[in-house]
């Protein structure tokens, strides 16, 4: 074995392969939230899918697209290499069970179970979102500009399925095959609508909006802990910095999900009221 | 007070252990906590029983032996040795559990003994300075910052018992060892072989099967010398650190 | 056989180093022919084998601990003396060597206790180098301390906690070794008998305390660094593993066992509480600087000390020593506690405890440089008696400590058994009839790492390395017989007291006839008491379980079975020495109440040589001669 592979696979690599990739999907958190901020934008989608769009087109946002995936692979992988690896290290357990002393969270100890509940969700988020988007079929819409309105509103349904006027734009809400046709002719360009895809699954698919706002919650008890352990796996305590490092991880762990979470309740709420 | 003991009893490595009932009566609340289970061996033994082997020695909270899991918790219900316990942190008619440490590689040799040469061996593997006897410098040749000696001498307060390993709920030795490398780290008399003795003694806590921290704290907070969980931050540093720069391939 | 103590000649101050040079060595390559067996693996023992696989030879070291760590070293608090003159307050070898051996009342080796003084500032260096965290300055300088009531601050010490510093320290250089395959370590191994063949120590042979599986070991020298024998008491603050056994298993087989009555009372430990207890702790000496210490003037007075006014206190220590108060030595300050708690006026529900009383210093100092001073003491008192010292006195009651007789050894430290030898507290040597406060590590420290590398090649050299036997040697098999049919007998008898329950009682005549006040009347009453207790372990014990597993009372009564014969070995040398001199108090042997030593007859090692079974063991006299700290009374008035 290289000196490489041989650091990597001992118990300290393996963390530093969990820190570093835990700050990296950090880092991925803050530019999905900010991106997804878009959604709040009361402009029938136009910021949001014009984003969306960049994001499934720009060919480095594909190269990240890959780190991210290996991020999350190497992630998953490390820690069920070392959740069997601390198994072994304890095969018979206590008859009476570990009372921890209360200095320890009950997050810290169960790392291990809410990253599977947020990589179960991950796991529907990326079917609901990510798949559709990219292999279903959705309904795709065309920003237009605002005079060309009366003319939209009167087309034919087989031709526009329908419109809305907004925030200076007209709204074409448009299937696929009719984005095809008329998107030429407007000169323009269609997008994929996936302002209302989130708005048809947070508020049809309920079920999966509580998911959400519940993932988020573990997701956060999962970066209070992860985020400073990452720094002590990697080196960096010190009585100095060490209890910054904790408050910035215990701010991010509820500004994060928080944002997130916000989402859901958002389209909730907007649909309800 | 009167008390239910449940203790662990194995014969040997060989054979399966289970837990046990006792009665004991009219414990004093001064007792320390070693002693009751004396009270307990000495009725076994009356009564031609085979007493309760447990590790122990100075009895003053310093030597490392005694290890007992107690209700949960490693040297029980407060920071200390399980020999510095006292009774009058227990109520008449409580149940009190008594286990051994749990980990693989502190296999139980009978009832609540367990082998725990695998700290030594980690010793071994690089937790020293290597200075032959006769040829050290004079003592005060090289100043060292008193912050500096105080630090050292946190980490270097390890009494080896393993309530860190028992603690974890990985098994994991880090505590134990970090300890040895920060506090050899920080002094100049570490420096020269700071690289080497990093690698070579988490390659033997590795060997030994101890499991991976998670920074929980869960070993800082049982530790009966209040080692911190910074030497753990430090390990991982030297570790790095050897890594990326050592001569080693 | 004559005592041959081996000094060399010449002035004081260069005998060790002349000496050194007349002493053989042993070829660096036929270092590896040579298997040295320690036994112990405390500060002496760790820090000898370390030392002696470092120069090449191969080295088995034993222990009857889980590790070489757990060694009773680790307990020692308060720190090393060291004659540096860090300071510059007047220090220097000579008078470390003149506070030594007056400090130990004029019954120890001028020669060694001068060689002890000038490896001491060798050892500071050494631990320093290994990585031990001694305090330090702001400068970066290390830092010393007075202790023990020496007029220059010599002591080094980290924290509390200096004992578990060192011997950590011997402990990492001992582990190098075994890394590097020059040391061969056997823990939980207990040594039951040592070898002895055509005049020479051979080997041991062993217990595994694990398997119960008899072993030998053959090595071309044996050293015994297996610490004091104070648990012939029951309590005392050794650990409770601490024995004699190696000791007296050597004896039995010719070592000569010197001193045995000179055993050490702590003044400040914490008293008894009751029947169970196991062990007693000791708290630093260095309490006595701010604490006073008292009882009610009038016996049977039972209230609570805050109820006592200030003139119905006696602070006796004061009032009968009022230049040096409560800071006279050890032993003085022990008789005295002793004496008041005889009047009836003891404190404390067992009447055995005199009040320890900080409030005049908290008054003075305040709470809080008390609390720098002795934080994590007052917590340790406060753990273990659930009271609070800043606000009610502490309870103290002396303890045995430390055994100052041991192994009679020469200056070479081999014993009167050519190839054993005996280093640390297992020997006689240098701390006569009273040790001095910090100099217990300095002791096992020089012996292991700066004296025993230069005088055992002497010998190896001398016999040359084909001197050895294998363990399959006729002597050896008779060695695993004996140490078989002895544990066969101890379970085979099946009596109805247990092992502690006869060990608390030997303790207990010990403590009362041969502790901190002797007499012949109370002497010869023991030595009986001790005789019946010897048959009653041999006829009534209670030994359950087999000698094939980890047996506690097996292993105890091992122990327990040897300390019974010591006792009684006390009791005789207490008895032989009609005088009073360090911790050995004759209550024939005194005027106005103090230790009166009588130079003119008693300036003597007693060294006795063991003759058969319940035979009367014979004296041998090692006479001491002093050329340089010239005797005089000691006086603290």
């Amino acid at each position: 074995m290289s000196w490489l592979s041989k650091t990597l696979s001992s118990t300290i690599g393996r963390k530093l392969i969990m820190a570093v990739t835990g700050l990296f999907l950090v880092s991925f958190l803050f530019v999905h939230l900010i991106g997804n901020v878009a959604l709040f934008y009361d402009d029938g989608g136009a910021s949001f899918n014009k984003y969306s769009h960049f994001m499934s087109t720009a060919g480095i946002i594909r190269v990240f697209e890959l780190l991210l995936v290996a991020g999350f692979l190497a992630h998953i992988w490390t820690s069920i290499q070392l959740t069997r690896l601390n198994n072994a290290a304890r095969p018979e357990g206590y008859a009476y069970q570990l009372k921890p002393s209360k200095e320890v969270s009950w997050f810290s100890r169960n790392m291990g179970l809410s990253g599977s509940i947020v990589l179960i969700f991950l796991v529907t988020h990326l079917q609901n979102f990510y798949y559709r988007y990219h292999y279903e079929e959705i309904p795709y819409v065309i920003y237009a500009p605002a005079q060309l309105y009366p003319q939209a509103k009167n087309a034919p349904k087989e031709v526009v399925t329908s419109v809305d006027s907004l925030a200076g734009h007209t709204v074409l809400h448009v299937t696929q095959k009719q984005a095809e046709t008329i998107a030429p002719q407007l000169n323009t360009e269609a997008l994929k609508d996936m302002q209302q895809l989130v708005h048809e699954v947070f508020t049809k698919e309920w079920w999966f909006s509580i998911l959400y706002v519940v993932a988020m919650f573990l997701l956060g008890f999962h970066l209070n802990h992860g985020f400073q352990s990452a720094f002590r796996t990697l080196g960096l305590a010190h009585k100095k910095y060490t209890p910054f490092l904790t408050n910035l991880g215990g701010l991010i762990s509820i500004l994060v999900p928080a944002g997130f979470a916000s989402m859901p309740i958002y389209f909730l709420i907007k649909a309800f009221m | 007070m009167n008390l239910n003991l449940h203790i662990w009893r194995q014969k040997n490595k060989d054979t399966k252990g289970k837990m046990v009932s006792y009665q004991v009566n009219d414990i004093n609340e001064e007792m320390s906590f070693l002693e009751m289970l004396d009270v307990l061996n000495e009725d076994l033994l009356r009564k031609g029983d085979d007493p309760v082997a447990f590790d122990h020695d100075c009895r003053e909270g310093i030597c490392g032996a005694c290890s007992m899991v107690i209700n949960g918790r490693p040297h029980g219900p407060t920071r200390t040795t399980t020999c510095q316990l006292h009774m009058r942190y227990f109520n008449s008619g409580d149940n009190v559990y008594i286990e051994p440490w749990r980990a693989g590689s502190f296999p139980v040799l009978k009832d609540l003994t367990v082998d725990r040469s695998a700290f030594d061996r980690i010793i071994q593997a690089g937790g020293f300075v290597s200075v032959n006897t006769g040829s050290a410098p004079d003592a005060n040749e090289i100043p060292i910052g008193k912050e500096i000696a105080d630090e050292a001498f946190n980490s270097a307060t390890c009494i080896g018992c393993g309530a860190c390993v028992a603690a974890c709920k990985n098994a994991s030795a880090s505590l134990f060892v970090s300890a040895k490398i920060s506090q050899l780290a920080m002094l100049p008399q570490g420096a020269a072989e700071r690289k080497r003795r990093a690698e070579s003694m988490i390659a033997q806590m590795d060997a030994e099967g101890f499991g991976a921290c998670t920074n929980t704290g869960a070993c800082a907070a049982e530790c009966p010398k209040s080692i911190d969980l910074t030497n753990i931050a430090q390990m991982n540093r030297e570790f790095i650190g050897a890594k990326l720069t050592s001569e080693l391939v | 056989m004559a005592l041959d103590s081996k000094i060399p000649d010449g002035p004081i101050a260069d005998k060790w180093t002349k000496y050194k040079f007349g002493l053989k060595l042993v070829n660096p390559s036929n270092k590896r022919k040579y298997d040295i067996i320690v036994v112990g693996t405390g500060l002496a023992g760790a820090a000898a084998a370390a030392s002696l696989a470092e120069l090449g030879y191969n080295v088995k070291a034993f222990t009857y601990h889980d590790s070489p760590r757990r060694a009773h070293s680790i307990a020692a608090q308060g720190g090393i003396n060291a004659a540096k003159n860090y300071q510059n307050d007047g220090d220097s070898v000579y008078r470390l060597f003149y506070d030594t051996v007056k400090g130990g009342d004029y019954r120890a080796r001028e020669a060694n206790v001068h060689r002890l003084a000038e490896v001491s500032v060798n050892i500071i260096d050494q631990c320093v180098a290994q990585g031990v965290p001694f305090a330090r300055e702001y400068g970066g300088l290390l830092s010393n301390r007075s202790f023990g009531g020496t007029q220059v601050s010599r002591t080094f010490y980290a924290r509390g906690q200096t004992g578990q510093q060192l011997l950590l320290g011997a402990y990492s250089a001992m582990s190098r070794q075994v890394a590097a395959g020059k040391v061969k370590l056997y823990t939980r191994t207990e040594m039951l008998d040592l070898v002895v063949e055509d005049g020479k120590a051979r080997g041991i042979v062993t217990r595994n305390l694990i398997t119960g599986k008899i072993e030998s070991h053959s090595g071309h020298a044996v050293l015994l660094c297996t610490g004091g024998y104070g648990n012939v008491f029951y309590l005392s603050t050794n650990a409770m593993a601490c024995n004699v056994t190696a000791a007296w298993r050597a004896h039995k087989k010719g070592a000569y066992f010197a001193n045995p009555c000179f055993t050490q009372i702590h003044p400040t430990c914490i008293p008894v509480s009751g029947e169970y207890q196991s062990k007693l702790t000791l708290m630093s000496e260095s309490l006595r600087n701010d604490g006073r210490i008292w009882v009610p003037l009038k016996a049977g007075d039972s209230r609570p000390p805050a109820d006592i006014p200030e003139d119905e206190r006696d602070y006796f220590l004061e009032r009968k020593y009022p230049s040096f108060g409560n800071l006279v030595p050890r032993d003085v300050a022990s008789r005295n506690a002793k004496y008041v708690c005889d009047e009836g006026r003891g404190v404390g529900s067992s009447k055995l405890a005199v009040y320890m009383d900080f409030a005049d210093a908290i008054k003075r100092d305040s709470q809080k440089t008390i609390e720098a001073r002795y934080g994590n003491l007052f917590e340790m008192y406060e753990k273990i008696t659930g009271e609070d010292p800043y606000t009610s006195p502490m309870r103290i009651y002396p303890a045995v400590h430390y055994t100052m007789g041991g192994l009679w050894v020469d200056y070479n430290l081999m014993t009167t058994v050519k190839g054993l030898y005996a280093l640390g507290e297992a020997n006689f040597s240098d701390h006569g009839a009273n040790r001095l406060g910090a100099s217990a590590l300095m002791q096992g420290l020089a012996d292991g790492y700066f004296v025993i590398p230069y005088t055992l090649g002497d010998y190896l050299a001398t016999i040359g390395h084909q001197d050895k036997i294998s363990p399959e040697h006729a002597a050896f098999k008779e060695s695993e017989a004996i140490v078989t049919e002895r544990i066969n007998k101890l379970l085979s008898i099946n009596g109805k007291f247990t092992v502690d329950e006869i060990h608390r009682k030997l303790g207990l005549v010990i403590w009362d006839y041969c502790g901190m006040s002797r007499s012949a009347e109370g002497l010869t009453k023991a030595k009986k008491m001790v005789q019946e207790l010897k048959h009653q372990f041999w006829t009534d014990v209670k030994v359950v379980g087999t000698n094939e597993e980890l047996n506690i009372t097996l292993e105890k009564a091992l122990r327990v079975a040897d300390f019974i014969e010591l006792g009684e070995l006390m009791i005789d040398d207490a008895l032989n020495r009609n005088e009073s001199c360090g911790g050995h108090f004759r209550e024939e042997s005194e005027v106005d109440g103090e230790a009166k030593r009588d130079d003119e007859n008693y300036s003597y090692v007693a060294a006795w040589e063991y003759t058969g079974e319940n035979q009367p063991e014979s004296l041998h006299k090692e006479q001491l001669t002093f050329e340089y700290a010239k005797p005089s009374q000691r006086s603290y008035k």
